[in-house]
């Protein structure tokens, strides 16, 4: 038996809700598998179960909201008994909560640790690891109590404020906010002496639907109905706030000639039937993922203290949705595609970003991200980097510049490529070759 | 090809590209870009599309004579399906 669980769809989910089930108790599924459709305040998305067994009963029922970790199913499994369908297997580690603590999740093998039915509900409710607490029950079993303490103990220290005070927080409102994943450091406390209180992390757990920021053109745009979607901005906040408060940025940026790039394309596109024909953001994502390869520092995640390098490039790619809003899935082992295959995934992923219809391993996978901000006008990209992940690639837009070249004065498009990267996991030295890598490998574009 | 149908063919695919927009209120003369959310992966998507609903082969030359209503209009109304 093996419970398959409410995963974590990006480092900012907390909870999700289940729009429709795929399978039915009795239905064989194969790993891979896309079971359930799951709904976040981001975007939908299908979630895939990564063990192959037999559905043996479905927990939540469609329309239901649960937090992340919540088992959705029982799936009889041929492998050893109480193992847990964990979440979504990625080639990377899966990003953890937004400031909270690691979902627990205790491996097959490891003895049971005794605790009460009750504890063990409130262990996952609280993601709390029951492997590390000390029971206090009969014959040393884990009692709720003794749950609810650990959490207290390891609820997130809360962020000094500036003039260095700790935050004054009632003991409810550290139990509730490591519940929700809330980081304390971002809640203002309306108690006694500014302390924060059960009700403050409720606000801000809660908040008012945010309106959709409109789109910047378009005249009278319709929110579909069926799809709508206050998209983005609270998640996505949260998020770019922990980023700014706990990674030490630092920022570089090279100019790229794109002349060979963009002939080589528009030779290349004219060989190439309609659809099968290349953007220039293809170039741009090949040649980041080939670099992020080269030079390992900025491809990985920061967990725990330590920089885990990615063996594989899973490539974030920042895709802005139409009803607003912002999610950057990721093609998984990018730099080892073709380009033309890249090219197709990359058409695959924005359509299906934009219908709401990522995969959850897409949406947890990411080890570094690009963004491409040249269609807006931008020239240079200064990025705050998705958590856990250690580097931002930004590009702005293709302009025409003076541009010299051994000796001679010429006209180039030029790009400029930027590097927002976490200082813990790498330099400004390695961010460099990074940079000079993109800026390399599109200078031989039919080697992409 | 007559305009009729050339409207109606670049306003059945634009509808697919961008679902949320008033497309009757679509200005002939003034680039997609400017009054839909239209990037350039949506563009290829609506070249696409409209190659796939009239067999016209568009080269990435001519892209730029279907970027407005118009510009579309006067290219299909022109064009031949390939082969």
């Amino acid at each position: 038996m093996a419970e398959f669980l409410m995963p974590s769809l990006g480092a900012d989910m907390t909870e999700g809700t289940v729009t429709r089930w795929l399978v039915q108790p009795g239905d064989h599924v194969d790993r891979g598998d896309i079971v359930v459709e799951v709904e976040t305040d981001k975007a939908d998305m299908e979630v895939e179960i990564f063990e192959a067994g037999t559905i043996e009963q479905l927990l939540v029922p469609q329309g239901e909201k649960v937090p992340v970790g919540t088992p959705l199913a029982i799936v009889a499994t041929a492998a050893a008994p109480a193992a847990r369908v964990a979440l979504p297997e990625t080639s990377g580690p899966a990003p953890p909560l937004a400031e909270a603590p690691k979902p627990a999740a205790p491996s097959p093998a490891a003895p049971r640790p005794r605790a009460t039915p009750t504890a063990r509900i409130r262990a996952r409710e609280l993601g709390v690891d029951l492997a590390a607490v000390h029971g206090t029950g009969v014959a040393g079993a884990i009692t709720r109590q003794d749950v609810e303490h650990a959490a207290l103990r390891r609820a997130p220290e809360p962020a000094p404020r500036a003039e260095g005070r700790r935050l004054l927080v009632s003991p409810r409102a550290r139990l509730l906010a490591g519940e929700r994943g809330i980081d304390l450091a971002t809640v203002t406390g309306s108690g006694p002496g500014g302390s924060i209180t059960a009700g403050d992390v409720e606000r801000v757990a809660a908040p008012t639907a945010v309106a959709a920021p409109s789109l910047p053109s378009g005249p009278a745009v319709e929110v579909p109905s069926g799809r709508p979607r206050a998209a983005g901005r609270g998640p996505i906040a949260a998020l770019m706030e922990r980023s700014n408060r706990e990674i030490p940025h630092y920022y570089l940026g090279i100019e790229v000639d794109m002349s060979r790039a963009l002939d080589w394309l528009k030779a290349e596109n004219r060989k190439r039937p309609v659809p099968d024909r290349i953007l220039a953001s293809a170039l741009l994502l090949k040649a980041t993922a080939l670099a992020a390869h080269e030079v390992p520092e900025v491809n990985g995640y920061f967990i725990d203290g330590g920089f885990q390098p990615s063996a594989t490039v899973n490539l974030g790619v920042a895709i802005s949705l139409r009803q607003g809003g912002l999610v950057a899935p990721a093609i998984l082992d990018a730099s080892a595609m073709p380009l033309g295959e890249l090219m197709r995934r990359l058409q695959d992923l924005v359509a299906r970003a934009r219908a709401g219809r990522l995969r959850a391993s897409e949406m947890s996978s990411g080890t570094i991200t690009v963004t491409n901000l040249g269609e807006q006008g931008v020239d240079f990209v200064y990025g705050v980097i998705y958590p856990p992940q250690v580097a931002l690639v930004g590009f702005g837009k293709v302009t025409e510049r003076p541009w010299a070249e051994a000796g001679m004065l010429g006209v180039r498009p030029v790009i400029t490529a930027s590097l927002a990267a976490d200082h813990r996991a790498s330099d400004g030295h390695r961010g460099g070759q990074f940079l000079a890598t993109v800026a390399k490998l599109l200078q031989e574009p039919e080697h992409l | 090809m007559n305009a009729d149908e050339a409207r109606a063919t670049v306003l059945a695919v634009l509808a697919t590209i961008a679902p949320e927009a008033n497309l009757s209120e679509l200005e002939l003369d003034v680039e997609f870009r400017d009054q839909l959310d239209i990037d350039s992966m949506d563009f290829l998507n609506f070249i696409i599309g409209v190659h796939e609903r009239t067999g016209i082969d568009i080269p990435e030359e001519d892209y730029p004579a279907l970027e407005t209503l118009a510009g579309c209009i006067n290219y299909l109304v022109a064009a031949r399906p390939a082969g």
